[in-house]
């Protein structure tokens, strides 16, 4: 066990160096840097004297490999450097705003999760009745339906009816508060993305459950525990559930690790601060300290879920042992 | 390893000649039968697609004419969905819209689809250090978020609509090259790879003539989801500032600024732009569904 995390950290190393090359580059591909921009603001005369002094401090006349040495190297000793914007530790930058996004993306999964599981089982137990139809039209709805604009039309809802009902229009607050200093409110403003997010998040969940479950009822293990005269409730929880939930636990890591970074447009319609947002600003500031952080973070997430789920499978299906 | 013999629709599908003709009608009715909801998303994307084809001439009004005098209409007999705040007619942009959606999301999806199909099949086919590397790109480009690695090619290249498809199909090239490989390993066993290879064709036919054709199934079902998702992205970007510019109508261009502010005073402007992504990704899946379930024969008799 311990030697097969060890080895998937080992063989995580080449997708973090390649991310971190392919970042590098990117941000070096786009025209202009941060000098010119930060300078620059506003429309003022740009001194390419002054242009050159911060380029020099910045370090960004050193040769591109040198410049990404350096990268690599300060990552290995954790050191993740300055923004080159604000000038503050990116470590300061990211744990500003990880929280909200952090517990957008959980919320969304718990969310996610509650409505989905039981949903997509009933759908494939039920199959082909009025039921099913339902939940496969009320999933498939959500796949087609952008959640920004989701987002957009339940602000324009709560907005309206609040109007209608107070005379004056409620905006959600827009300085984040953690949930244990006031939970209401922490949730009057995250509830709604969250849930605009969960919805299509259930819904891709949903379907796969239905259709793991769909295949895993047709196998010969169920026909068996049938003849065996064993509860349907015992063989749905513990047959065919615990089968079925394989790919589905794949999947809800998947759209977990995506989520802390995809968030970008739904934290721009709830206008929230979020990580979403900070990676734009950074792309479009040409920080690449910042940027090259923010990539790597969410790569590093990506690969811990993925090895959180590897593991989860073994505790689902005992069959799977690591090698 | 299973290998799943191709069926007859699937054959039909590819266009490929069996014994037994039968004509596209046939295959058209037989199909419209079967998925009465497939044909309706079919329906919802033929009518996008005339409405983006035809655009001039469904079109009551420019989409880019300001008509100061009839700011912020509610849909009426002219307006038939009302204007804007720059009075512009939204049902018109909505047409023209549709246009370019659906470029976008064709094109991204096709060329992300094709790229990642031959680079799949070709790393299943070749392997070696081939496929070492190959996994190992897919596995960092698979490591970004659509959106987060469409936006780094837009900070690139620009925004506009042709970099835009860029920006999109960059992302689906990977997570159509892992799908295909995985099918493509299964091929690769298959005797008759090995007898075209001992008659001496050379590696670009096997990989083109006999191992594509056999990978189609999960390819086309792979495609339709593409689309899907490339329309949700240029929205997305499109809303961001950072996909399709002004002027160029564009439904995620729509949503833009001003959502919100008017929401108690012209909410018109934020609905309908939506429901016509809403509609035309609904169509698409319900057609994708549709086709799966033709094409793929284990889950034929659901």
């Amino acid at each position: 066990m311990y030697r097969y995390i060890v080895k998937r950290l080992l063989l995580a190393v080449p997708t973090l160096v390649g991310a971190a090359a392919l970042v590098f580059v990117l941000m070096r591909l786009i025209p202009g840097d941060v000098c010119v921009i930060r300078l620059g603001s506003g429309g003022a005369h740009v001194d390419p004297a002054s242009v050159e002094a911060c380029r020099q401090e910045l370090g960004l006349n050193n040769p591109l490999i040198v410049q990404f040495l350096d990268f690599l190297w300060s990552y290995f000793t954790f050191d993740f450097g300055t923004s080159m914007w604000s000038g503050q530790p990116v470590t300061h930058e990211i744990a500003a705003r990880l929280p909200v996004s952090l517990q957008i993306a959980v919320m969304a999964t718990v969310i996610a999760v509650a409505i989905a599981i039981p949903l997509g089982t009933i759908s494939a137990l039920r199959e082909n009745t009025w039921l099913d139809h339902v939940v496969r039209m009320v999933a498939i709805a959500g796949i087609a339906t952008p959640s920004f604009w989701l987002g957009i039309m339940s602000l324009v809802l709560v907005l309206d009816i609040t109007y209608l009902a107070t005379g004056k229009a409620w905006m959600p607050p827009i300085q984040y508060v953690s949930f244990w200093q006031d939970p209401i409110h922490n949730l009057s403003m995250v509830l709604l993305p969250a849930i605009t997010v969960g919805y299509r998040y259930s819904a891709v969940t949903m379907r796969m459950t239905r259709s793991a479950m769909l295949e895993v009822m047709r196998e010969d293990y169920i026909r068996t525990a049938r003849s065996k005269g064993l509860l349907e409730q015992i063989i749905i929880n513990r047959h065919a559930l615990k089968n079925a939930l394989l790919p589905v636990v794949t999947l809800i890591g998947i759209e977990f690790a995506f989520l802390i970074g995809g968030l970008v447009v739904t934290e721009q319609v709830f206008n929230l601060n979020g990580i979403g947002r900070l990676f734009v600003q950074a792309v479009q500031n040409q920080d690449n300290v910042l940027t090259q952080a923010l990539v790597m973070l969410v790569v590093v997430i990506f690969v811990v879920t993925n090895l959180v789920v590897d593991l989860l499978y073994a505790w689902l299906d005992p069959r799977i042992r690591f090698s | 390893m299973t290998i799943i013999a191709p069926n007859r629709v699937a054959a039909d599908l590819i266009d490929e000649p069996t014994d037994r003709k039968r004509s596209t009608l046939d295959v058209a009715l037989n199909f419209m039968k079967r998925q009465p909801l497939g044909s309706f998303g079919l329906l919802i994307v033929v009518v996008m697609f005339a409405a983006g084809v035809l655009a001039e001439w469904i079109a009551p009004f420019d989409p880019e004419e300001n008509d100061f005098s009839a700011m912020m209409e509610a849909p009426n007999l002219v307006h038939w969905l009302g204007t804007d705040q720059l009075g512009r007619d939204i049902f018109s942009r909505l047409v023209f819209g549709a246009r370019t959606a659906l470029i976008v999301g064709f094109s991204a999806a096709f060329m992300g689809g094709i790229i990642g199909l031959v680079l799949g099949v070709s790393s299943a086919y070749f392997g070696g250090w081939f496929d070492l590397l190959f996994q190992r790109v897919l596995d960092v480009l698979m490591a970004f978020p659509l959106i987060i690695l469409a936006l780094a090619v837009v900070s690139v290249f620009g925004t506009g609509v042709f970099n835009v498809i860029l920006a999109i199909t960059i992302p689906l090239i990977p997570r159509c090259g892992r799908v295909v490989r995985a099918s493509a390993l299964s091929v690769r066993e298959v005797p008759y790879v090995d007898a075209a290879r001992a008659l001496g064709f050379s590696h670009a036919r096997i990989v083109l003539r006999h191992m594509v054709p056999n990978v189609i199934a999960p390819f086309l079902i792979l495609l339709s989801a593409f689309v899907g998702q490339a329309i949700l992205a240029e929205a997305s970007l499109s809303y961001l500032g950072l996909g399709v510019q002004e002027p160029v109508p564009a439904w995620g261009l729509m949503l833009q600024g001003g959502a919100e502010e008017y929401a108690t005073t012209a909410p018109w402007i934020a609905v309908f732009p939506g429901v016509a992504i809403m509609l035309t990704v609904l169509g698409i899946s319900l057609f994708g569904d549709a086709l799966r379930d033709a094409i793929d024969p284990k889950l034929r008799d659901r």
